[in-house]
């Protein structure tokens, strides 16, 4: 029981706070100067004053702010995220047609970013102050200070210029499109620097947070105890002392669900990646709001799942979260 | 049943093209491939509404016009096989090809080419295109004649592949709006491809045409627009052989760069009739601009030749009348507004505008519109310093996109402005919008946004557009682009350094007029290079 009031209770703390995001981007879209109206003349080319009218009264835009902010909510509330003033098709289908691609980038970079991150955080605590542990350190704060544009250039630059192994852009192959498992392959390989760029920043911070959990769980006396009773040194390592290490590694990576999301804006723009965050960043200079609403909508389910996501991952890495 | 006749009735029209038309296609060596290419975000694919060239690029492959041009200027048959301009240069007769179809089978007739031209002269963005149109008649299914009010010189231009596509009649005029159509991102076309998938600010795929009413063309079996959105990838992508056409590159860098590059072959041919110009706009409304002596003290301020030195390398030539150095309308016998220090000082001084004790005349402010450096910020920076000399402090706003920058330059709300406008090859489309009295229009851009008013060039312009003499016309253009020049509505900076880069095996890049805003028939990969 009350486990479902718990589960109650956040889920209209979400829909309060889904509400308080849709209101205050809406506002923020219309106060940027100009209108899709501006856009889509600057688009054809000229428009004549008849043309603008028809466009302001096609998409409601000739109403006041308050007026449209209403209709908009009560669409949303309906269950429908409207029309795109740009793309002039309904926004549900738009912004699906693109989710797919962005989860798929967003979460190969966290896995890799969680994966490697703690790996080079046990390297880096396990002889603290051998050469591979500066290299670490060097490393995460290199990858931490980096802007993720920056490493998206030099990345292409380097791995797909310079030393071409890897696609310069897109998701696969655009002329002959692959099918079944060679199509997996492909995409695969286009994964692999748009994910490695997006994964560094959080891989250096991850890493880290491994280093320091890793150090203070060695000291520990369970691990005293674990050693005394004649554990080889990697079951002590990886089994007694990693998973108490994980836990705020975990922590940090679901709280930063969202700010990876915003980073898949640029790491998308760089690389041609057919996702939500290139949408979003279209429709903010297209003053298309419901589309970049929409986007915000679908992020934000995005994020909660992986709220959801990071729960279950704590349970399985401490015992202690199951019987509570 | 009527549409199995239908049907028939084309396949025997069509039979003498038939019986060659598979067999030379098993020769010809320049057939097949795949063209994977670098596209532009855009709404749809229909340029009968819409002008530009993220609509226009597509679009010109998937409808035809009644003609197309050559590098020269001269008409050529496209959809209409032949065509007679009536000596009072009041009706236009084009007699169209009797084989053509649509994608879908039907019969390309005069019907449609009537509902087309209505569709454009209604909701196209430029007005003045085919603002004397009266009627088309459509005396049979093969015959369409334009009837003006008056001669209109431009008709033949305005039946260019990027202005005049041929619309099927019985899918665009079901009744629905046009602007909305569901038929814009899902046509069908009379063009050389037809389009088989719209992905929404990702992709546009096209599919060759087997029953394209030119026979054996076009080549290429498929294309592939790949919205790439960043500049700097657009060119990597075009460097690693995942594109292998870039149809409108902006600036001269981008071309250099991609020049060392052995696989890539660059072209500036092919902007003759886009006529690009990058310009300096001054609000002529406003003080102090609203004096010719200042606006003209400004010009001879700016150094363009200087300008052009430090920011393309002195690659770029420069542009001197609102008319592109590409048009046989083009007159260089201007004034030339050499720098000239000590005659922009005495200009100024003369308007009353004295040096202040901080050696300030005045403030004025300069909106770039967003774009590459070289072209836009860099220009204002290089004015920054020039206007500087004589006393001028000048203020650059500069605007993060396209709608804020073009709220403020259609609200009228600057004193200067960098604009990029095009001619779109007859004046008539694309010059007179920015200089007639009559379209001073606040809120609209690319409108006489500078509130220009100069009587005799309202004159001039109304008289050239309804000039049937051709020596006559150039000469009233001619007084046009010499008046307006002295009077500095605009300075004029150099025509926009645009060219094509493609992969080395792709042969007969479009070179015509219009280039890449033209049907890519002829355009074929070298079996060596076919991807």
């Amino acid at each position: 029981m009350s486990r479902l009031v718990w589960l109650g209770r956040r889920l209209v703390h979400a829909f309060g706070l889904m509400l308080a995001v849709l209101v205050l981007n809406f506002v923020l879209v219309h106060l940027a100067p100009g209108d899709p109206a501006d856009v889509i003349a600057g688009e054809m080319g000229g428009a004549s004053a008849q043309v603008m009218a028809e466009i302001r009264a096609a998409y409601g835009l000739d109403r006041s702010i308050g007026e449209q902010l209403v209709r908009y909510l009560g669409h949303v509330l309906s269950g429908d995220l409207g029309f795109s003033f740009y793309f002039n098709r309904p926004v549900t289908a738009l912004v699906f047609s693109r989710m797919g691609a962005t989860a798929l980038l967003v979460a190969s970079a966290i896995v890799a970013a969680l994966v490697l991150g703690t790996w080079l955080g046990v390297i880096a605590a396990r002889r603290p102050r051998g050469v591979a542990a500066q290299l670490v350190a060097v490393f995460s704060v290199a990858g931490f200070a980096a802007p993720v544009f920056w490493t998206g250039m030099m990345f292409l630059l380097l791995f797909a210029s310079y030393w071409p192994i890897f696609p310069v852009s897109g998701m696969e192959n655009a002329g002959t499109p692959r099918v079944g498992f060679a199509r997996v392959l492909d995409i695969a390989h286009h994964l692999v620097l748009p994910a490695m760029t997006l994964a560094l920043i959080y891989l250096a911070q991850y890493s880290r947070q491994a280093r320091t959990g890793m150090l203070t769980a060695l000291a520990a006396d369970y691990i005293r105890t674990a050693r005394a009773k004649g554990l080889g040194e990697t079951r002590v390592v990886y089994r007694h002392a990693l998973r108490n290490a994980l836990i705020p590694v975990i922590t940090i990576a679901g709280l930063q669900f969202g700010q990876v999301l915003a980073g898949a804006v640029l790491v998308e723009t760089v690389y041609s990646w057919p996702g939500l965050g290139r949408l979003a960043y279209e429709s903010i200079l297209r003053r298309d709001s419901p589309t970049l609403l929409g986007v915000l909508l679908g992020s934000s389910v995005m994020v909660i799942v992986a709220n959801l996501l990071t729960d279950a991952a704590y349970r399985l890495a401490d015992p202690r979260m199951r019987t509570q | 049943m009527t549409t199995s006749i239908g049907r028939r009735g084309v396949l025997a029209a069509a039979a003498g093209a038939a019986v060659a038309g598979p067999v030379q296609a098993q020769v010809d060596p320049r057939r097949g491939g795949t063209l994977v290419m670098v596209g532009a975000t855009t709404r749809h694919v229909n340029p009968a509404i819409q002008s530009g060239t993220p609509a226009g690029l597509p679009g010109t492959q998937i409808f035809a016009s009644p003609l197309r041009f050559d590098e020269k200027w001269n008409p050529q048959p496209y959809l209409a096989e032949s065509w007679v301009l009536a000596a009072d240069g009041k009706s236009l007769t084009l007699n169209l090809v009797k084989s053509a179809v649509f994608h879908d089978g039907a019969p390309i007739t005069s019907a449609d080419v009537a509902f087309s031209i209505g569709v454009i002269q209604k909701n196209h963005p430029f007005k003045t295109m085919l603002e004397p149109v009266e009627s088309v008649e459509t005396p049979d299914p093969h015959t369409a004649i334009i009837r003006m009010s008056r001669a209109h010189p431009a008709i033949l231009l305005a039946m260019s592949p990027a202005l005049c596509p041929i619309l099927p009649k019985h899918v665009f005029g079901d009744g629905r709006d046009i602007m909305t159509h569901p038929a814009n991102t899902a046509p069908v076309g009379s063009g050389p491809f037809r389009l088989t998938e719209f992905k929404p600010g990702e992709s546009i795929t096209l599919e060759r045409f087997d029953r394209f009413f030119v026979p054996g063309r076009p080549y290429l079996d498929k294309i592939v627009m790949r919205i790439i959105a960043d500049v700097p990838t657009q060119l990597l992508a075009l460097e690693q052989q995942e594109v292998f056409y870039n149809p409108i590159l902006s600036t001269l860098r981008d071309a250099e760069r991609l020049a060392k590059q052995k696989h890539i072959q660059i072209t500036d041919k092919g902007f003759e009739g886009i006529g690009a110009l990058n310009w300096l706009a001054f609000n002529t409304a406003k003080k102090p601009l609203d004096d010719k002596r200042v606006r003209q003290a400004l010009a001879y301020l700016s150094d363009r030749v200087r300008m052009l030195k430090v920011l393309q390398g002195g690659k770029v030539p420069q542009a001197l009348t609102p008319i592109h150095p590409g048009s046989p309308l083009y007159t260089s016998e201007v004034n030339h507004f050499e720098y000239d220090l000590k005659k922009a000082e005495g200009l100024l001084d003369d308007a009353g505008y004295k040096k202040g004790a901080d050696g300030v005349r005045f403030k004025i402010t300069i909106d770039p519109i967003p774009g590459a450096v070289e072209t836009t910020t860099g220009v204002a920076e290089f004015l920054r310093g020039q206007f500087k000399r004589a006393g001028v402090e000048l203020e650059l706003r500069t605007s993060p996109d396209f709608p804020t920058w073009a709220s403020r330059v259609a609200g009228q709300e600057f004193d200067l402005a960098i604009d990029a406008v095009f001619n779109w090859a007859d004046p008539v489309i694309g010059v007179h919008r920015t200089y007639l009295t009559r379209n001073i229009r606040k809120g609209i851009i690319w409108s006489n946004t500078q509130s220009y008013s100069n009587a005799k060039v309202d004159a001039l312009l109304d008289q050239a557009a309804a000039e049937p003499d051709p020596a006559k016309r150039k000469a009233e253009y001619k007084e046009f682009q010499q008046i307006v020049v002295d009077d500095v509505p605009i300075l004029f900076l150099h025509p926009f350094p645009y060219t094509q880069a493609a992969h080395a095996g792709l042969k007969n890049l479009p070179s015509s007029i219009w280039g890449p805003m033209s049907p890519w028939d002829e355009l074929y990969w070298e079996a060596s290079a076919r991807r």
